[in-house]
C-alpha cells in the first residue's frame, strides 16, 4: 500500500508545487518508487517545475474520463527512474475530478508506487478538498506572514474534518508544518513572524524551515526541483525535511543570521 | 547604547503586531463564528444599544465558547468615556 502526501496551504503562491516538486524528487532519490501529481486542474504548473511540460501527452482527467490510462499519462523523470509525475489538465471544467475517479486512479498508482504525492491546488474548492481527501499524511505549507498563517490554520480544521480517514473514523490524518521563504535577517529585524510564533498559533509539528533563497527561483526557470540543487541552503533545507518524514532526527538549519566575518561586513558579502 | 535601544525598539515593530492580530484572528476562526444566529444577533444589541448611547460598530462583541458540557455566550460591550 502506497502512502499518500498532500501538500496543501489553503493561500497561493507559497510554495506547494515547490514543495511536492522538492519532497517527490528526495524520496525518489532514497530509492522509494514516488508519483506526484498536480490537482490544479485549469491551471496545471507542476509539470513546468518539474522540467517534463513538454512530454505531457494525456492527464489526470484524461485518465479519469477514461481517455487514457494510467500508464499512458505518466511521465517519466529523466533524471531519476524511481519518479514520475501526473500532469493535471488545461480543462476549465471544474467539475472534471470527481471523488470517484480520484479514488480510482489513486488505488491504482498504490499497486506499483511507494509514495504518492498530491500538489494541492490553492483555496477551498474541488481541486483542493480531493487532494486532501484520500491523504495519510499532510504537509501545510505555511510562509512567515499573517494571511498565509491564517489560511493554514483554516487548512488544519478541514483536514481534521473532511477527509476519507474523517469520514470513516480512522487514525487522523499527520500533518507537518513546513515553513518556506524564512529570512533569519527579517525576523531579527523584527520585520516577520519568527518559527515560534508561526509553531505557537498553529500548534503543528515542525517538519521543515525551507530559508528564502535566489536558488528557488534560479531551478524552477531551469525546470530542476530545488533540492537537486545540493549547494543551496534551500535544497539543503528540503534534503533535511525528506530525511525526517522517513524518521530521521536532525536538528533544523538556516534559523539563524549567520555571522559576516569582517571582510564580510566592510565589503557587504 | 542610545543606538541599541533604538533599534531594540524597533525589533517590537510589525511582527509582534502581525502575532497578535494572528492569535485572536485564529481564535475567532476556530469557533467557527459560533451558531448562525450571532451576527444578527450582534446587530439587534448595537440597534437597542443604541437607543441610549452611540456607539462604534466594533464596541459589541458577542461569541459563545464551549466549557465542558455547556456553552458559555459571551456578550463585550464598550461604552464610551
Amino acid at each position: 500500500m502506497a502512502r499518500i502526501i498532500v501538500v496543501t496551504s489553503g493561500k497561493g503562491g507559497v510554495g506547494k508545487t515547490t514543495t511536492s516538486a522538492a519532497f517527490a524528487m528526495g524520496l525518489a532519490e532514497r530509492g522509494f518508487k514516488t508519483v506526484v501529481i498536480d490537482f490544479d486542474v485549469g491551471l496545471r504548473n507542476l509539470d513546468l517545475i518539474m522540467g517534463c511540460e513538454r512530454r505531457v501527452v494525456f492527464d489526470f482527467v484524461n485518465v479519469i474520463q477514461g481517455d487514457a490510462n494510467v500508464g499512458q499519462a505518466l511521465i517519466k523523470d529523466k533524471r531519476n527512474p524511481n519518479l514520475f509525475v501526473l500532469p493535471a489538465s488545461q480543462t476549465r471544467d471544474k467539475d472534471a475530478l470527481t471523488i470517484d475517479g480520484v479514488g480510482k486512479v489513486l488505488e491504482e498508482l498504490g499497486r506499483d508506487f511507494e509514495y504518492i504525492i498530491c500538489d494541492s491546488p490553492a483555496g477551498i474548492e474541488r481541486g483542493a478538498t480531493l487532494a486532501m481527501y484520500f491523504a495519510d499524511d499532510a504537509i501545510v505549507v505555511t510562509n512567515p506572514e499573517v494571511s498565509s498563517v491564517r489560511d493554514s490554520d483554516r487548512m488544519i480544521g478541514i483536514l481534521s474534518s473532511k477527509s476519507r480517514r474523517a469520514e470513516q473514523n480512522l487514525e487522523g490524518i499527520r500533518e507537518h508544518l513546513l515553513v518556506t521563504r524564512y529570512s533569519p535577517e527579517r525576523v531579527q529585524r523584527g520585520e516577520m513572524l519568527a518559527l515560534e510564533d508561526v509553531q505557537e498559533i498553529l500548534s503543528l509539528d515542525l517538519i521543515g524551515v525551507i530559508p528564502e533563497s535566489p536558488s528557488v527561483l534560479n531551478s524552477s526557470n531551469a525546470g530542476v526541483p530545488v533540492i537537486l540543487d545540493r549547494d543551496s541552503s534551500a535544497g539543503q533545507a528540503y534534503n533535511d525535511m525528506v530525511a525526517r518524514y522517513l524518521g530521521e532526527d536532525l536538528p533544523h538549519r538556516f534559523l539563524t543570521v549567520e555571522k559576516k566575518g569582517l571582510l564580510g561586513r566592510l565589503f557587504g558579502g | 547604547m542610545a543606538l541599541l535601544d533604538f533599534f531594540k525598539q524597533r525589533k517590537s515593530n510589525s511582527a509582534s503586531i502581525a502575532k497578535e492580530r494572528l492569535q485572536i484572528l485564529v481564535a475567532h476562526d476556530r469557533r467557527g463564528g459560533g451558531p448562525s444566529y450571532l451576527p444578527q444577533l450582534q446587530r439587534d444589541l448595537l440597534k437597542v444599544i443604541r437607543k441610549y448611547v452611540a456607539i462604534d460598530n466594533d464596541a459589541v462583541s458577542v461569541s459563545v465558547e464551549q466549557d465542558g458540557a455547556h456553552e458559555i455566550l459571551e456578550l463585550n460591550i464598550v461604552l464610551p468615556d
